[in-house]
Parts: structure tokens; C-alpha cells; sequence
């Protein structure tokens, strides 16, 4: 490790309604790889925006190279040589790869942009990082993984000295992380600084020099990994909080009925030969990196995507499933992943989107019985424990936390007895992520039968009475939760289908 | 992987699936000509080749502009009326106020980068979708341009008139029998000018980033912004163009028509192959696609069949031409 590159100092940053960053410390030096940990809505993609310019701060201090910086663009901390390799892919897909890495300053001949000389520059660089790509391929051809290579690729090209990676390895299968660290490695010898974002603690162990850990928007405290334990780290995550109690064993008895049962499901390249069963009173978790097949699985059953072959068993009965509106009349129901594309509609107010998918019961004639809207809305506000001030209030108000709650009473007012969770708590601060799973606990002893996709092993391990496994569109395992582990659910996820 | 190293291989192969698209426009087109010819002898004549150059003029210099909002993954519904409406305005011009008309055609041409500029910065510094920004301009464009000329048809110089010269930039008569097509030659120049802006320069480049990933293309530190305000000025620049190639080649300009062309144009760039969703599509494709819609609507009454069919047979063509792209994209997706 060399000398200090990169301090951040009192970072806040407030959005309405939410205290997003609360005086957060960073410091990176020369040649270190510092992981940035915290759970989900910890702040650390916000600290990393406030730090590559996407967001403003609202106070603190950033000192880059020996001197107070604010970039104010994305642009501008490039061009400074901080650059961040996204979460979520930023390629063009209709470009080739070479153009994509030098998108926004191409070589010039002229008024002509110089490709041939992009794709050689393009080559000199992946030749550099040892990758294997042709910079003339079109992107979108490309596997995620090569895609991911290529963002890297283009973020060293900036004559970066500073380098974010932000979760970069969730889409990589186990051979394209060994790469990925192997370009890691080297660009810590060149003496770069590097923050590594990500959720997977044996990573963190095997790639990164330092640790500084966050949690509810606020910098807990830095440490040198070697030096600490995972549960070091797990424990300044967690923090206060208090989680529900991990579970187990499964709390399903044993002559627990099936109520739904999937055989042979296929649908199209992400959903390959998926059968399982799921018990009455069960939490189902379904585990697996991005893009395993899981919500494609829950969307299939769910008829929301057309599937080629399969049976599914309601209640022991085989049932025909085409569309969403058959899979809600046998008592299903789907939570979203993407709550404010398929959840909610935000501008409404609590009553009016909780009783959506049942408003045929709240009509007098052509007029909505708005006093039993409201009567049956208030009942849910109560028994879920939503926070809003009334059932007028509009959706887009409440946070992310009470805002599923809303989702979740929209489906119980439909009596669905089978809910698909789809990343549950996916931009829930820590808080009320708790509050979820205690309702989904609550909702399962009650004998509703539960679902849950995640990506978040903690997740996974905390809530799962059973847990499958997904890769590629295909279930690689099962495992009952006493036998569960970090380590053999991460196997199968990135077993290599041959 | 190697299976889908494999299926990468695959698609590289059946690639250039522009170029392969561009191809059977071309081979289309060839038919048609060839089925038409066979089917009437009258359409074998040097005459009907002239017309249906005549013709394509200002749906072809129409399609080319077009072309560039679309590949954003936008639209221009304001070029068919705007087309009249620059044409009436340079008309009225020279007919009222004697303007020579080297001047009339180019307040003609700059009419439309105006409004091609407004349709811009409606689209991307005020973030309204393009269909709802040029629907409304194509209604203004069309109210204004019959309001500025009183509601009467205006009529450019006649060859034979002072003035008339500017017809010949089209078409050189040599006697009363003979005409030389030559807009053509200038059509192609600019196909062949914006082609290379397209594939070649930072503005076609931009234009295919905005259509592909406008977020990706912004947070690289383009000015996504500006060159999205560009793509629809040169769309309506080239409407400006239409409306001299218009003028040109028509003895009067009525008010009140215009609506419908833009679909032509439209049309036509998307059976060349520009991709309906954005980010793909070329110049060239456009061209050759406006000529199956040309093609069509100048052969078909030669054997028999009336503007209705015409305009089925185009719509069933479009759709034809639609959903081979999305087919495209659905097996990519796969």
C-alpha cells in the first residue's frame, strides 16, 4: 500500500425524506484494493455517486491527489482518472466493442472517426489485461460476463488512478471472477486505488487489503482484513439491528400439504426442466447469482410469460395457467422485483392500491363504496403495520419499506394463499427490512405459502425454511436449511453446466 | 460457455444483418420492376422511369432526414405537412413579394431547420415524447403554412417563366420528348454525404448511441443532449429539401395537403431497415425502402389496381418489414 490517493471526509447527503449519508469517512490509498461493505441501502452506491459527481453533496470534504475536489459530472472525474465501473452494464449494444470503450472521445481522422484505429487501441489494451475480445464484435453479443470485461476495460482506458467497482462480480460465473481478480491484482501493482463494492464476504477475503464498513447511511469503521473475522465484518454490518432470529431448522411440519407443485417447467432459455414442490406454512427461497433463471421461473408460473411445457399442481389439482388472471383465481400471487413498475401505481393513494385487483367488491352499482375501500384498507394498514398517515395518502409518499407493505395487502385482499416474493426487500433500508421479514414469518405461520427469490445470502440463510438453488435456468441443488451454508448454496450457483 | 461462445459465433455469421436486409429490399425491388413490366407494357417506357423518379424526390430527401430521429428511437410526424408548408411560404415569397428563387428555396430549407429545431428541443430539453411533440407540429405546420398564403394554392415558377431555372436542378429537358432525370444524381450525392455522417462521423455515432443506450451514452460524457436536438434538425433540414425538390417537380402547391408523405418516408426508412425500437439503421436502406413504396404506388395502377390497394398493399408491405425486425430482435434476445 502506498500513500493516500483518495480522502472522503463528513460526506452527507440528504433526499427528501430520506438521510442517505450521514458524515461518511473513506480513505483510499495507492495500490490497495478497500472493500466498501454494508447491506442494501447501507449508502454505499450513493457515496460512490456523490464521489464520481452523479450526485452532489450537501457537506464534507473530497481530497483526491493531495488537493479539496468536487467533480461535477461523470465526465469531469474521468477526465481526473476516477472512474466507475457500474452495477448495472452501461454498453451500447448496437456498437461494437472498441466503439463502446472509446464512446465519447473516438479518434479523429478528419471529420471521420478513425474505427480501425479504435479497434487497434481497443486490442493493444485488452492484450494489456490479457482479455480475449474481438473489438470488432458487436456488444450485444457478447456474454455478460465479456460485457463486464469490456466496462473494465474501458474504465482503465481513462488513464484511471482510481477505480470503483461496484458489485462486479454478480453476474460472473466462477471462472470469470478467477479473471477478473487476476486483472484486479494487476492494476494494484500499477499502483492504483481501487474500491470494491460487493456483498460476498469470501471475496472480500481473498481480494481486498482493507475493509470500511457502512450501515443505515452512516461509516462504522475501517479495518485491515487480515487482521479481522467475517463475523467481525457481520457484525458491524448488522450493527443494532436486531434481525429475526436466522431460523434453523424448517418450522413446516412434516405432513405439511403440498399446495403447489411444478413438474418439468420450460420457458425459453432461462427456465430449463424446473420442477419443485412447495408445503403449506413453507418459505421457499430461491437462491442464485443474476440472471440464474429464478424470477423468469416465477414469472412462467406465474403466466406473466408464456413457458413451452410444464405442469403445475394446485392443491394437488393440475391447473392451466396462461395468464396472470388464471394463476390469481387459483390463489397465487407475484410481488415484483421492480416494485414501481409492477407493484404499485405511485400516484395513487394507499386505498385506492390496495383495493385495485379487488374493486368489483367495493361497487354500488357504478360507484365505488369509498367508506369499505377505506374500512378494508385501514384493517391492512393495522394488521401489517403500515406507516402512512391515512389511506388517502399517495403511494409515492411512503417509504420503500411501506410501500411493499402496500403490494403485500394487495395480494391478501385477493386471498392469494401462494406468494411469489421477488427480492422482497430490495431498496428497503435496514429498518424496516426487519419489519418485512417478521411479516413474512407472521404471514407463513399463518399458512400462506411463500416463495422468495433473493440474491442476498443473508436473506437466503435468515428466512428460508428450504432453499433451492438456481444456475442457468436450471435448479443445481436443494437444501434444507440445517444443512444450508454460504459456501454450498454459492457452489451451486456457480456450478458449470456442461 | 461454450455454447454460447458458439451461438456469438453463430450470429456473426448471419451478420451484417443490415446489409443482409438491404439486399432483399434490393432484390424486392427488383422483382417488382420485373413483375410490373411483364404485367404492362406500358410501364416498360423511359416515361414512367422519369415519373417515378419524379416522384421519389421528396419522399427519398424526406426519408434520409427522417431517418435520423428514428434511429434515436423517435420519430418525425411534422415532415409531410411541414414539406407543403415550407414550399407555400418560399412560393409565396416569390409569387408576392417578387424574392428571386434562389431565395425562396432557401427560406424554404431553413423554415425547416427551424421547426426541425423546435421538434428538438421539445424532444430532448423538455423531455415530451416525439410522437406527441411532431403531432403537434405537423398540426401547426399545416394550419400555418395555409394561413400565411391566405388558404390559395401557390404555384412556383413555371419552366418557362423567369425563374423557372430551378426546375431544371430536377430534371433537364433536352426537347419536348426527352428528359434527363437528373435529380437523381443529386439525391444520391446526399445519400451517399449522409451515409458517411451516419456511420462515419461523431454525429452518426451519437445518433446510434442515443437509440442504443442514451443513459450509457450520457454517463460516457457525450452531450447526448445536443446530438439528440441535431437528429431532428437534419430531419427537418432534409423536409426543407423535400419541399424544394417538391416545388420543383409539381405545378402548384395546395394548402392543406402534406398529411401522409411523412408515412412514406417513414415507411420507407423502416423497410430499409431502420430498426422500429432505435439504435440500427442506415441511409442507404431508406433509400432502397422508399423505392419499394414508389415503386408500388406508381406500378400498381398499371395493372389495374386504384390508390385504395395501393395503400394496403404498402400498409401489408410495412408490416411485413416491421415484423422482420422484431423477429430480428426477439432471436437476438434469445
Amino acid at each position: 500500500m502506498g500513500e493516500v490517493i483518495l480522502t472522503m471526509k463528513g460526506i452527507d447527503k440528504t433526499f427528501p425524506g430520506v438521510h442517505a449519508l450521514d458524515h461518511v469517512d473513506l480513505e483510499v490509498r495507492r495500490g490497495e484494493v478497500h472493500a466498501l461493505m454494508g447491506e442494501n441501502g447501507a449508502g454505499k452506491s450513493t457515496l460512490m455517486k456523490v464521489l464520481t459527481g452523479i450526485y452532489t453533496k450537501d457537506a464534507g470534504t473530497i481530497t483526491y491527489e493531495g488537493r479539496e475536489v468536487e467533480f461535477h459530472s461523470a465526465r469531469e472525474a474521468q477526465d481526473a482518472g476516477v472512474v466507475i465501473v457500474h452495477q448495472e452494464l452501461n454498453m451500447l449494444g448496437h456498437l461494437t466493442v472498441a466503439q463502446n470503450i472509446f464512446i465519447g472521445r473516438e479518434f479523429k481522422k478528419g471529420i471521420r472517426i478513425d474505427d480501425k484505429k479504435m479497434n487497434e487501441e481497443a486490442k493493444k489494451l485488452f492484450d494489456r489485461l490479457h482479455i480475449d475480445i474481438d473489438p470488432m464484435e458487436t456488444m450485444s453479443n457478447l456474454t455478460v460476463g465479456k460485457q463486464q470485461m469490456c466496462e473494465i476495460a474501458k474504465a482503465i482506458s481513462h488513464e484511471a488512478k482510481v477505480i470503483i467497482f461496484d458489485e462486479p462480480s454478480a453476474a460472473l460465473t466462477e471462472a470469470e471472477i478467477e479473471e477478473l481478480f487476476k486483472i484486479i491484482r494487476d492494476l494494484r501493482k500499477q499502483q492504483l486505488g481501487i474500491v470494491y463494492i460487493s456483498h460476498r464476504m469470501d471475496e472480500i477475503k481473498v481480494i481486498t487489503d482493507r475493509v470500511t464498513v457502512m450501515r443505515d447511511g452512516t461509516y462504522v469503521g475501517t479495518l485491515i482484513t487480515n487482521e479481522c473475522t467475517k463475523n467481525d465484518i457481520i457484525n458491524m454490518m448488522v450493527g443494532r439491528v436486531i434481525y429475526e432470529e436466522p431460523k434453523t431448522h424448517s418450522m413446516v411440519p412434516k405432513d405439511a400439504p403440498v399446495v403447489l407443485k411444478v413438474e418439468g417447467l420450460n420457458a425459453g432459455k432461462m427456465v430449463q426442466n424446473v420442477s419443485f414442490e412447495l408445503r403449506r406454512g413453507e418459505i421457499l427461497g430461491f437462491s442464485g447469482l443474476m440472471g440464474a433463471g429464478r424470477t423468469e421461473t416465477a414469472r412462467a408460473i406465474f403466466g406473466a410469460d408464456p413457458k413451452q411445457s410444464g405442469t403445475i399442481y394446485v392443491n394437488g389439482e393440475k391447473v392451466t395457467i396462461s395468464n396472470p388472471e388464471d394463476a390469481v383465481k387459483h390463489g397465487i400471487g407475484y410481488l415484483s422485483e421492480d416494485r414501481k413498475r409492477y407493484g404499485i401505481v405511485v400516484q395513487k393513494t394507499v386505498a385506492e392500491n390496495t383495493t385495485l385487483a379487488t374493486l368489483k367488491e367495493y361497487l354500488n352499482g357504478i360507484f365505488i363504496n369509498k367508506r369499505r375501500e377505506n374500512q378494508v384498507t385501514q384493517k391492512y394498514i393495522d394488521s401489517l403495520a403500515t406507516k402512512t398517515p391515512g389511506t388517502d395518502q399517495l403511494v409515492v409518499n411512503l417509504s420503500g419499506g411501506n410501500q411493499q407493505k402496500v403490494v403485500i395487502a394487495k395480494w391478501l385482499t385477493r386471498n392469494s394463499d401462494i406468494l411469489i416474493f421477488d427480492e422482497p426487500t430490495r431498496g428497503i433500508d435496514v429498518g424496516a427490512k426487519n419489519e418485512i421479514y417478521k411479516l413474512m414469518n407472521k404471514l407463513a405461520s399463518e399458512g400462506k405459502s411463500i416463495i422468495m427469490i433473493s440474491s442476498e445470502m443473508t436473506e437466503i440463510l435468515r428466512m428460508s425454511d428450504r432453499i433451492i438453488v438456481m444456475c442457468e435456468g436450471r435448479i443445481t441443488g436443494e437444501l434444507d436449511i440445517a444443512e444450508a451454508t454460504q459456501e454450498n448454496i454459492m457452489n451451486l450457483a456457480t456450478r458449470e453446466i456442461s | 460457455m461454450a455454447e454460447s461462445a458458439t451461438a456469438a459465433a453463430k450470429k456473426k455469421s448471419s451478420l451484417d444483418k443490415l446489409g443482409g436486409q438491404k439486399f432483399i429490399v434490393l432484390l424486392v425491388i427488383i422483382g417488382l420492376a420485373v413483375f410490373f413490366s411483364v404485367m404492362s407494357p406500358n410501364f416498360r417506357k423511359y416515361t414512367t422511369l422519369v415519373s417515378i423518379l419524379d416522384y421519389s424526390y421528396y419522399i427519398v430527401l424526406m426519408s434520409i432526414g427522417v431517418t435520423f430521429p428514428l434511429i434515436t428511437g423517435g420519430v418525425d410526424l411534422s415532415i409531410g405537412t411541414g414539406l407543403i408548408c415550407y414550399s407555400l411560404v418560399g412560393g409565396y415569397l416569390i409569387t408576392f413579394f417578387h424574392f428571386p428563387v434562389w431565395a425562396g428555396m432557401l427560406v424554404s430549407v431553413l423554415f425547416g431547420t427551424a421547426i426541425g429545431c423546435l421538434n428538438g428541443c421539445l424532444v430532448a430539453l423538455m423531455d415530451i415524447p416525439p410522437f406527441l411533440v411532431t403531432l403537434c407540429t405537423c398540426m401547426i405546420t399545416r394550419g400555418l403554412g395555409a394561413t400565411i398564403v391566405g388558404g390559395f394554392g401557390i404555384t412556383w415558377p413555371t419552366a418557362a417563366q423567369p425563374g423557372g431555372w430551378f426546375r431544371n436542378i430536377f430534371k433537364i429537358s433536352l426537347d419536348a420528348r426527352t428528359k434527363i432525370p437528373i435529380g437523381i444524381l443529386w439525391v444520391l450525392i446526399l445519400v451517399a454525404v449522409m451515409s458517411f455522417v451516419l456511420n462515419h462521423t461523431k454525429v452518426g455515432r451519437y445518433t446510434i448511441s442515443i437509440g442504443s443506450n442514451k443513459e450509457a451514452a450520457r454517463l460516457s460524457g457525450v452531450n447526448v443532449k445536443a446530438y439528440h436536438v441535431l437528429a431532428y434538425v437534419i430531419s427537418g433540414t432534409f423536409a426543407g429539401l423535400a419541399a424544394v425538390a417538391y416545388s420543383a417537380v409539381f405545378s402548384t402547391v395546395q394548402p392543406g395537403t402534406g398529411a401522409g408523405f411523412e408515412l412514406e418516408a417513414i415507411g420507407g426508412a423502416i423497410i430499409g431497415g431502420v430498426s422500429a425500437s432505435g439504435g440500427a439503421g442506415s441511409v442507404t436502406g431508406s433509400l432502397l425502402g422508399v423505392f419499394v413504396i414508389c415503386l408500388l404506388k406508381t406500378g400498381l395502377p398499371f395493372i389495374g389496381l386504384q390508390a385504395n390497394w395501393q395503400q394496403i398493399i404498402t400498409g401489408l408491405v410495412l408490416i411485413g418489414a416491421v415484423l422482420i425486425d422484431v423477429i430480428k430482435r426477439r432471436r437476438e434476445e434469445k
